[in-house]
């Protein structure tokens, strides 16, 4: 079994193990780190089957380079509304998403009649 | 002898990565994070792609990691008038 | 009910892994060769490594997209509302005497990487990396203040750089087909390129850090 092979291997298994991190766990900075897994994951594929006979090809890294600048890019903006989430509700995850809708109105009008 | 070293570095990987996931303490699966980034670093050295691996550490694990670790000290500061929308 | 679904979601999750694993490790030898093509064009593309090559000149338009996405992102940010500075105060001696030291070596790095990107493993996005850690650095000794949003320096070097690839890219279109370097000039569009993508990726990347809403607002 080539390098190539074990590492698209180890690939896609980082990839279902991401995506079961997003489905399944609750607070919303794991699900960024397990969607950050779910990418390495894929780029893994990537690099790790265009190269399972040995030889290195370029496309494929070339493919991935971009993948990783534009997953930090996501990964910026998702910590940024899970830390605007946060200010607003103080929860650290979505679950109960109509009841929080409520606890933000509160808290707006709560902070609007401290203001006057 | 190298597909052990291929074989390890896989199984420290996928290690890495479910310790990530499965740590209690947030603070610690973003360490566990960097440590996967840097692994994974090794393993981009490994398939002969040496820019990935110089992207990959310095933006997978430095900068994410920098930015995660922002995000965990920002939502573990738990504001005082908070304490009753906790579940 | 709730621990069958989560139940359920693992083993499909299970049958998904194993699914995979046979695609992948059962997969017949590729038919098309693109190391042996990026290869054989490598020569009139204007740098002489390959990965370099296919990034600016084979699949530019992936490049010049990226960059968009990462302005987007900013946007994206800009709008969801900035988060606080971070609190200021914890001065310990050794971390601004670190980033002094080690930020004029990361620049010369940077700059290093941008250049040998046309022959050896570097380039725009690393040498971008570099800059955005040296600036992240120098924010966390509190050498570099957070950027507020309003200031037009890092905008003007963000949008800088992708205004330069798109006039390179209209340009280019005017005369042919969008990113066909001429073979003569290629080379030298290149590194122009790849000079403007690191300043305008590098201040992207550290305005992911530096930008934060002013403090007295809430």
């Amino acid at each position: 079994m080539s390098a190539g092979l074990i590492y698209a291997a180890t690939g896609c298994l980082l990839f279902v193990l991401g995506l079961g991190g997003v489905l399944l766990l609750k607070a919303l900075l794991r699900r960024i780190l397990a969607f950050n897994l779910m990418g390495s994951g894929a780029f893994l594929v990537l690099v790790g089957l265009a190269q399972r006979d040995g030889t290195p090809d370029p496309v494929p890294q070339a493919m991935v380079l971009t993948g990783i600048v534009v997953a930090v890019a996501a990964t910026a903006l998702a910590l940024t509304l899970a830390r605007r989430w946060h200010a607003l509700t103080g929860r650290d995850d979505i679950a109960r998403v109509r009841d929080t809708g409520l606890q933000i109105r509160r808290k707006a009008n709560d902070r609007r009649k401290a203001a006057r | 002898m190298s597909t052990a070293f291929d074989l390890l570095l896989a199984a420290a990987l996928l290690w890495s990565a479910w310790r990530t996931l499965a740590t209690p303490q947030i603070g610690r699966a973003v360490i566990l994070f960097i440590v996967f980034g840097l692994l994974l670093t090794l393993a981009w050295a490994r398939l002969d792609a040496p820019d990935i691996a110089l992207a990959e550490a310095a933006i997978g694990a430095g900068l994410t990691g920098a930015l995660l670790l922002d995000a965990v000290a920002a939502l573990r500061a738990r504001r005082p008038d908070d304490e009753e929308g906790q579940s | 009910m709730k621990t069958l679904w989560r139940s359920l979601t693992v083993i499909a999750l299970l049958g998904l892994a194993a699914a995979l694993l046979v695609a992948v490790l059962g997969l017949p030898p590729a038919p098309v060769k693109l190391a042996g093509e990026v290869a054989a064009k490598l020569g009139a593309s204007g740098v002489s490594h390959p990965v370099t090559a296919v990034l600016l000149n084979f699949r530019g338009y992936d490049t010049f997209l990226e960059v968009a996405v990462l302005i987007i992102a900013l946007l994206g940010m800009l709008a969801a509302g900035l988060p606080p500075p971070p609190p200021t105060g914890s001065r310990n001696a050794m971390l601004p005497t670190l980033a002094r030291l080690a930020v004029p070596l990361m620049v010369l790095a940077a700059v290093y990487l941008l250049w040998a990107g046309a022959f050896r493993p570097g380039g725009a996005f690393q040498a971008a990396a570099v800059l955005a850690a040296a600036a992240v650095l120098l924010h966390l000794a509190e050498i570099l203040a957070p950027w507020p949003r309003d200031r037009r320096g890092p905008r003007l070097a963000i949008a800088g750089g992708f205004l330069l690839f798109l006039a390179i890219a209209a340009a280019l279109l005017a005369n042919g087909g969008l990113l066909r370097y001429p073979p003569e000039h290629a080379g030298l569009l290149i590194v122009l390129i790849e000079s403007g993508l690191t300043v305008s990726l590098a201040v992207n990347l550290a305005a992911f850090f530096l930008l934060r809403a002013p403090e007295e607002q809430r």
